[in-house]
């Protein structure tokens, strides 16, 4: 008796627990309000069958407890009983699994329209380029990393010349402009996550990774370096802020392109050799 | 030897059918096929309990190894725990320590803990004695197996000594990070994990094929594959998965080696770290990630079905009624075990990997809920209509199937690729592997600890002590692991030594801090248990023999507790499976395995 009253107070304070627990989504601040859409779905569903599973069997507890007097019943199997819960459960995960493959084909088919935007990764830090006016991002090389080149640009590649270095761990993004992020990592794994866009992909040494969405809501959103990257991983944060598109053109305004890098960086040398002189 | 079967009782002829209509299946009696197993019969004290070729001892041997090395395992959770509770207030713990004991407490749980108690422990104590051999097949290679183990986890332990200490790369070992000075432990610490692991295959590779061919060749006459009691087939299907998913660890420990120490480039690719270009070209981290993955899901199976196996038959037993849909079950557990071969990627999602693989995985894995599903409503159907003994075996089992079910639906969400995308290394994902695998198994191991101690001591555990221990233990667990689910869906990041003032984190402080209290309860109640288990030894109350009213055959050997060679002169001939219990028809509650259907002639049980 004892023991089915607790296992059933579990699952309803469990229910309980959902309801009036302050812990839940963010709000989502980006295009993949279906990925909520299918969370809840899946909630709903899989949670209906916990409560009725558990239930179920806090009430065999309580109904069949030992009795002397009592006989358990012999029955090996029960075949219609098998085939229609079979049948069942595999309706019940075509239905969870058919909207998810739909939410999933969006989230991997890029939209033309979407704004290239490299994000690099490093320990324990990040960086962009924009890929300015032609709309292409320039070749990059890890040999060509040096402290005048910091992203291992390719000089002869034309393309790159107009790319928008952005090295700071703050991005500004304009809204209901689909970007498509384009991840690179220097040295080991790392995942650039923001939990209001609900999407995340992991970066990598060697290959460039990607994924796409739209920020929708105006604000100031953290980045989470959500694959484990070495000590310092829980300190790889930097923001996300979605601008209206004037904010966003004076914030473009004032960082700077690989050539003109390129150029700063060549007189402050010529400086140095100078006051070396 | 052969002749010594012929005086049996059982060949009697199906007795008339005087009490009815029904008639007994007539009898048969398989010949013996090969003569029985020539044991080593040990002299000294050191060769019956230290290099010991009895699976029954060895199976101990590994149990306690196991125990030992996992209440490193917990301890280090508490460290964890008490940072995340309450940061800033333990000058010990830097992210480095921080990062460390998550790695090994990751390892240890898996691998040297719940692999090797169940498969090691459980697998080689009850394999013989439930189908009806004298001892494993190979009992020299079974024993070294347990050396090969016990070395594995000293080499462990030893990294907690070496400069720089253990490996801190998560449980994972990722590369390139696990072998560049970015994490802790690069130095020496992941080499010796890396030796370890190679060991703990390699002894594992000769205890595993032990328990498959004692299976397959070693069974007593008439114990059919479908007459076997479900843990071994648990037990079975878990080690046919070791043995083929192991590998692909191992050679993944190897390359990993050679990367570090030689300067291949199997997983490293160009890399630019600390200012300056490294030596590494050409390599794939991701290759690392199928290779441990093909490892690793297989893995969550390898502890899972003997789980399953096991508390099929205990709730079976203490239920006092057959399981339900038995073949159903056997065959659940075989289907779950090749199609946890083809769902590994579902690691992976977010890894970069090519992402039309999403599709493939996302459908493989879901598959699998189906036969598992069938296997959650077996369980309680077992259940219904039975005369449930409110043993502490069964509350363990009960708390098995809420854990169980409850880390299973989670596993519904993120093995749905899309939805996988948002959780995917946040505590959701943590609070799903711990309760599905980490909580939900050791219900199980508990539960059988239960069950089998009076056989292996011939003496109960205090019953008290037990009540309190499944009480902490499984509401404590319930009420670690239900509200993380939450902390994930507010996006917190796993794996993360502070939080700092995220506003994810504000409202997740107090959660957090309970959450630690709760553990921390919850892993010295585990104490009290090992007091129980150790005190109990000698001056547990004494059990009367079968104290379950079982009917498999470790229960019936002719000494109790058994003994050297298991079953005396004669292997026991078996007749039905290990299930007929309340058998209409009969006087008797329970028929044993070696019953023939001559000596219970009213039992209307079902041919099996």
């Amino acid at each position: 008796m004892f023991v089915a009253i607790i296992f059933a107070l579990i699952i309803v304070g469990s229910i309980i627990f959902h309801f009036w627990s302050p812990w839940w989504w963010t709000p989502v601040a980006s295009n993949w309000g279906n990925i909520d859409d299918t969370i809840i779905l899946t909630f709903w569903v899989t949670g209906a069958v916990f409560v009725a599973v558990c239930l179920f069997m806090a009430y065999c507890v309580w109904a069949y407890r030992y009795r002397p007097d009592r006989k358990a019943e012999y029955k090996p199997e029960d075949k219609k009983l098998e085939f229609r819960l079979t049948w069942l459960t595999a309706l019940g995960v075509v239905a969870l699994l058919a909207p998810g493959l739909v939410v999933w084909n969006k989230y991997i088919t890029v939209p033309e329209n979407a704004l290239k935007i490299e994000v690099v990764a490093y320990q324990w830090g990040w960086n962009y380029r924009l890929p300015g006016d032609d709309g292409i991002l320039g070749k990059t090389s890890v040999g060509l990393i040096n402290d005048d080149n910091p992203y291992g640009l390719d000089s002869n590649d034309p393309n790159s010349k107009d790319d928008i270095l952005v090295m700071d761990a703050d991005l500004h993004l304009k809204i209901n402009q689909p970007v498509k992020i384009e991840l690179r990592s220097l040295d080991v794994l790392h995942n650039f996550y923001i939990p209001q866009f609900r999407a995340k992909m992991d970066t990598l040494p060697g290959i460039i990774t990607y994924y796409w969405f739209t920020p929708e809501k105006k604000g100031e959103y953290e980045i989470l370096c959500a694959e484990y990257c070495g000590t310092g991983h829980y300190a790889m944060r930097g923001f996300v802020k979605v601008d209206e598109e004037q904010e966003y053109s004076d914030w473009l305004a004032k960082q700077i392109s690989f050539e003109k890098m390129l150029a700063k960086n060549k007189l402050e040398k010529n400086l140095l050799i100078a006051e070396k002189n | 030897m052969n002749d010594e079967y012929t005086d049996n009782k059982i060949e009697t002829k199906a007795a008339d059918s005087s009490s009815g209509s029904y008639a007994p299946p007539a009898e048969k009696i398989p010949a013996q096929e090969a003569p029985d197993q020539e044991l080593y019969h040990a002299k000294s004290f050191w060769t019956k309990w230290v290099f010991c070729q009895d699976a029954k001892v060895i199976g101990i041997q590994y149990a306690l190894t196991a125990t030992a090395i996992g209440m490193i395992g917990l301890i280090l959770s508490w460290g964890m725990r008490l940072q995340l509770g309450f940061p800033e207030t333990f000058s010990f713990l830097g992210p480095a320590t921080y990062y460390q004991s998550v790695t090994m407490h990751g390892m240890i749980m898996v691998i040297y803990l719940l692999t090797a108690l169940f498969l090691g422990g459980f697998g080689n104590y009850l394999i013989p004695l439930m189908v009806g051999a004298r001892d494993m097949v190979f009992p020299y290679v079974n024993m070294v197996s347990y050396w090969m183990f016990l070395v594995a986890v000293l080499v462990l332990i030893a990294s907690f000594f070496v400069p720089g200490g253990p490996t801190g790369a998560g449980w994972t070992l990722y590369p390139p990070q696990a072998i560049l000075p970015g994490t802790p432990g690069s130095e020496m610490g992941i080499v010796l994990m890396l030796v370890s692991l190679s060991l703990f295959v390699i002894g594992f590779t000769m205890g595993g094929l032990n328990y498959v061919i004692t299976i397959l060749q070693s069974r007593t006459r008439g114990m059919t594959l479908m007459r076997m009691p479900l843990t071994i087939w648990g037990i079975f299907t878990a080690t046919v998965l070791a043995l083929l998913a192991f590998p692909a660890l191992f050679v993944a420990c190897i390359m990993m080696t050679l990367d570090n120490l030689l300067g291949t480039s199997f997983f490293m690719p160009e890399i630019f770290t600390m200012g300056e270009k490294l030596d590494y070209a050409g390599g794939s981290p991701i290759l690392f990630q199928h290779l441990f993955w093909f490892f690793g899901h297989p893995e969550v199976y390898i502890v899972a079905l003997p789980a399953f196996g096991i508390v099929s038959d205990l709730i079976s037993v203490h239920a006092r009624k057959n399981v339900f849909g038995y073949r159903m079950m056997v065959w659940a557990i075989v289907i779950i075990g090749a199609l946890s071969f083809i769902v590994w990627a579902h690691h992976m999602y977010v890894s970069g990997m090519n992402p039309w693989f999403g599709f493939f995985f996302a459908t493989t894995t879901l598959i699998i809920a189906v036969p598992t599903a069938i296997k959650v409503y077996n369980w309680v159907l077992t259940l219904w209509r039975g005369n449930i003994h409110l043993t502490i075996p069964m509350l363990f089992s009960l708390g098995f199937i809420v854990t169980f079910v409850n880390g299973g639906i989670t596993g519904l969400f993120l093995g749905n690729v899309i939805i996988d995308v948002p959780l995917s290394d946040t505590y959701f994902v943590v609070a799903h592997f711990h309760m599905v695998m980490g909580i939900a198994p050791l219900m199980v191991v508990f539960g059988a600890i239960y069950h089998w101690y009076p056989l292996i001591t011939g003496r109960h555990l205090n019953q008290t002590l037990g009540k309190i221990h499944f009480w902490v233990t499984f509401v404590g667990a319930y009420a670690i692991y239900f509200p993380m689910h939450y902390l994930g869906f507010i996006g917190v990041p796993r794996r993360y030594f502070e939080m700092y003032d995220s506003p994810y984190m504000t409202s997740g402080v107090g959660l957090n801090q309970f959450i630690t209290v709760a553990a921390l309860i919850v892993g010295f109640t585990q104490f009290l248990f090992l007091y129980n288990i150790f005190t109990s030894w000698y001056k547990g109350e004494k059990s009367e023999r079968n104290p379950w009213k079982a009917n498999s055959l470790e229960w019936h050997t002719p000494d109790y507790p058994p003994t050297h060679g298991n079953f005396g002169k004669e292997l026991p001939v078996v007749y039905r499976w290990p299930y007929d219990f309340s058998v209409p028809g009969s006087d008797k509650e329970y028929i044993p395995q070696h019953v023939a259907p001559s000596e219970v002639p009213t039992a209307k049980a079902e041919q099996t």
